[in-house]
């Protein structure tokens, strides 16, 4: 049977070049970077060239990089580590209904302790609007988070225009009342630029598990001088932002997954799109009653997300399972904490079209007999579970 | 009850058997990927005795049941269903159909005395996420019990909605559970600090956190993540 993993927005398999760059720094290589002897000094270096290779990508210094443990470390500590400095003055965040809960829990828990966060709206299409931030700025707005590409429905947001915007509010503000911009680009690092400057961003979160790379390595661009407090503190590693002894097989192999994806993004985001526009046209043509989740070109390459009516997703899932082929889906059904898909609900889509959408992310290795498979499958678990459905939803 | 949640944690998600099993039973997934008694065309008239549906498209959950009953001895002699929902709704009305149909066919009576727990014993458990999808089958039976009462005239044994005896200790029913949910009460906690509901009758805990959920998606659905 047929395997189709067509779920590369949850994870993705390592690529074997990143595998052989990480290799020597288990055994051969394995000194703390902090330790002044040779085994250290050859972990130091390696940690060094890491670092280049990335500031190189985002356009910034090398200790502007911050690596941590996960994509969701970076988002926190961008969120936590910038509330701290406004505790005392119970600071506004900005933020989107569409964030990753890595910046919406920690958001929520802020507004536990008395900061108060306007999360916006986006339209049903997936955007969000640039003037919606402008109208949201209060004078004690400190921090704005907008995530560069969605997860769920793949939309990619103006953050370059948002960038400027931010710039533009900060030259009529105190120079104390700054206002910081952070976006989350986990998912769009393999296929978006990530020049910082051009994007007019002072934080930027991104890992390795998205892109071919390791997991369990994040990174966090932090723009020099900006107030950031650090939340894991000891030995004052990463610039005393995040201490803890280097994961330095996993930066290594970060660095150069980003390099190597960073690289190929044109090309392979070409490919994808044409695969990904051929998935979404089949679908359409050969499942009636079903929705696009997200708008269809300010998308990344490799994302599909449609709502099916009158079938649930979860039961989808295990058919496509069983057929070999691996996605995900937005219902409640499919969640630990039995909640359907924030980000299809702030569609402004009702519950059951969260409950019935489905993911499909495509990747390296998707070809378009991979496609043509999920498109002869699909149509047919579609068919059966409808058949078994008592209920007809209206369009 | 412990027996149940050993049963659990056996079909849950996060046990032993991930990565290598399913992530539930066995009888789950050959209940799903085959499910028995279903209902693909609509019934000719009198074909069945009664009918019910139950859940709504907005909880990801409807089950409707369609069943035929030997007047004279009271046994169920088909119920056929369709459902919208999860793998584990599927499988259980798929499940519940047999059980109610097998050797001939169970009495009503003995039929509305299947509680959820059963469901789920008979399915080598499910996980414990999914346990609502067994008490809505047990819900959507009743409800077309009570058209089979209403149908025949047997007024007298409609089990009116919301009067379903919870815990037995201290006579709390499903509507005690739901004016409390209405009230406010958000965990099991604030449910048993209000009606002592399971306290003296611990063997309906597990219903009754059920019921906490359903209702709480009922009114305030997905009120927990309203960003």
């Amino acid at each position: 049977m047929r395997k189709v993993y067509i779920d590369h927005a949850a994870t993705t398999y390592m690529d074997k070049k990143v595998f052989r760059a990480m290799e020597p720094y288990f055994e051969k290589v394995y000194g703390n970077p902090s330790s002044i002897h040779k085994e250290g000094r050859k972990a130091k270096y390696a940690l060094y060239q890491a670092r280049k290779k990335v500031a190189q990508i985002l356009g910034c210094q090398l200790a502007e990089i911050i690596f941590t443990g996960s994509g969701t470390e970076s988002c926190n500590l961008a969120i936590f580590g910038m509330a701290e400095d406004f505790s005392e003055k119970k600071g506004h965040i900005i933020t989107s209904k569409i964030e990753h809960h890595a910046i919406l829990r920690p958001c929520e828990k802020l507004e536990k302790k008395g900061f108060s966060v306007t999360y916006l709206p986006v339209d049903r299409e997936g955007i969000v609007d640039v003037l919606d931030i402008q109208e949201a700025v209060k004078p004690e707005t400190f921090l704005i988070s907008i995530i560069y590409a969605n997860n769920e429905i793949g939309v990619i947001q103006s953050i370059a225009e948002i960038g400027k915007l931010i710039k533009r509010l900060n030259t009529a503000r105190p120079p104390k009342s700054k206002i910081y911009f952070h976006t989350d680009a986990c998912q769009a690092a393999g296929f978006l630029d990530l020049n910082v400057n051009k994007l007019g961003v002072d934080l930027l979160s991104l890992n390795g598990s998205k892109i071919y790379g390791p997991k369990g390595v994040g990174m966090l661009f932090v723009r020099q001088g900006i107030p950031i407090k650090p939340m894991i503190l000891g030995g004052g590693q990463e610039e005393g932002l995040r201490a803890g002894t280097e994961n330095l097989a996993g930066i290594i192999g970060f660095a150069k997954a980003l390099e190597i994806v960073q690289r190929e993004r044109k090309k392979e985001s070409a490919r994808l799109i044409k695969l990904r526009d051929y998935l979404i046209s089949g679908i359409e043509k050969k499942i009636p009653k079903i929705v696009l989740n997200g708008h269809r070109e300010k998308r990344l390459p490799n994302n599909v997300n449609v709502s099916i009516l009158d079938i649930e997703g979860e039961a989808a899932l295990l058919w496509l399972d069983k057929y070999g082929i691996y996605a995900l889906t937005g219902s409640a059904c499919d969640s630990q904490s039995l909640e359907p898909s924030h980000v299809i609900l702030a569609l402004g889509r009702p519950y059951e079209y969260a409950h019935g959408s489905l993911r499909f992310s495509l990747g390296r290795k998707t070809t378009k007999k991979d496609i043509d498979y999920l498109l002869k499958v699909l149509p047919r678990v579609v068919k059966t579970l409808r058949e078994i459905s008592p209920i007809t939803v209206k369009l | 009850m412990s027996k149940n949640i050993k049963n659990l944690k056996i079909a849950d998600v996060i046990s032993k058997t991930a990565g290598k099993g399913w992530i539930y039973s066995d009888i789950v997934k050959d209940h799903f990927f085959h499910p028995r008694n279903l209902l693909l065309k609509n019934p000719k008239t009198g074909e069945f005795d009664a009918e019910g549906q139950i859940g709504a498209p907005q909880c990801g959950d409807v089950m409707r049941m369609w069943i035929k009953v030997d007047p004279k001895t009271e046994k169920i002699k088909k119920l056929k269903w369709r459902t919208f929902g999860c793998g584990s709704a599927i499988a259980t009305t798929s499940i519940f159909s047999v059980m109610v149909t097998e050797r001939g066919g169970m009495k009503i009576d003995k039929a509305l005395k299947i509680r959820p727990q059963d469901i789920m014993k008979r399915l080598g458990g499910l996980p414990a996420r999914k346990v609502h999808c067994s008490v809505l089958a047990d819900k959507a039976f009743r409800t077309t019990i009570n058209n089979y009462f209403r149908k025949t005239g047997q007024y007298q044994r409609i089990i009116t909605e919301g009067t379903k005896i919870i815990d037995k200790t201290l006579n709390i029913t499903e509507r005690d559970i739901e004016e409390a949910v209405l009230e406010g009460a958000e965990t099991i906690n604030d449910l048993q600090k209000r009606l002592k509901v399971g306290i003296g009758d611990n063997s309906s805990l597990l219903e009754i956190e059920q019921l906490l959920r359903f209702y709480k998606e009922k009114y305030y659905g997905g009120s927990e993540n309203r960003i």
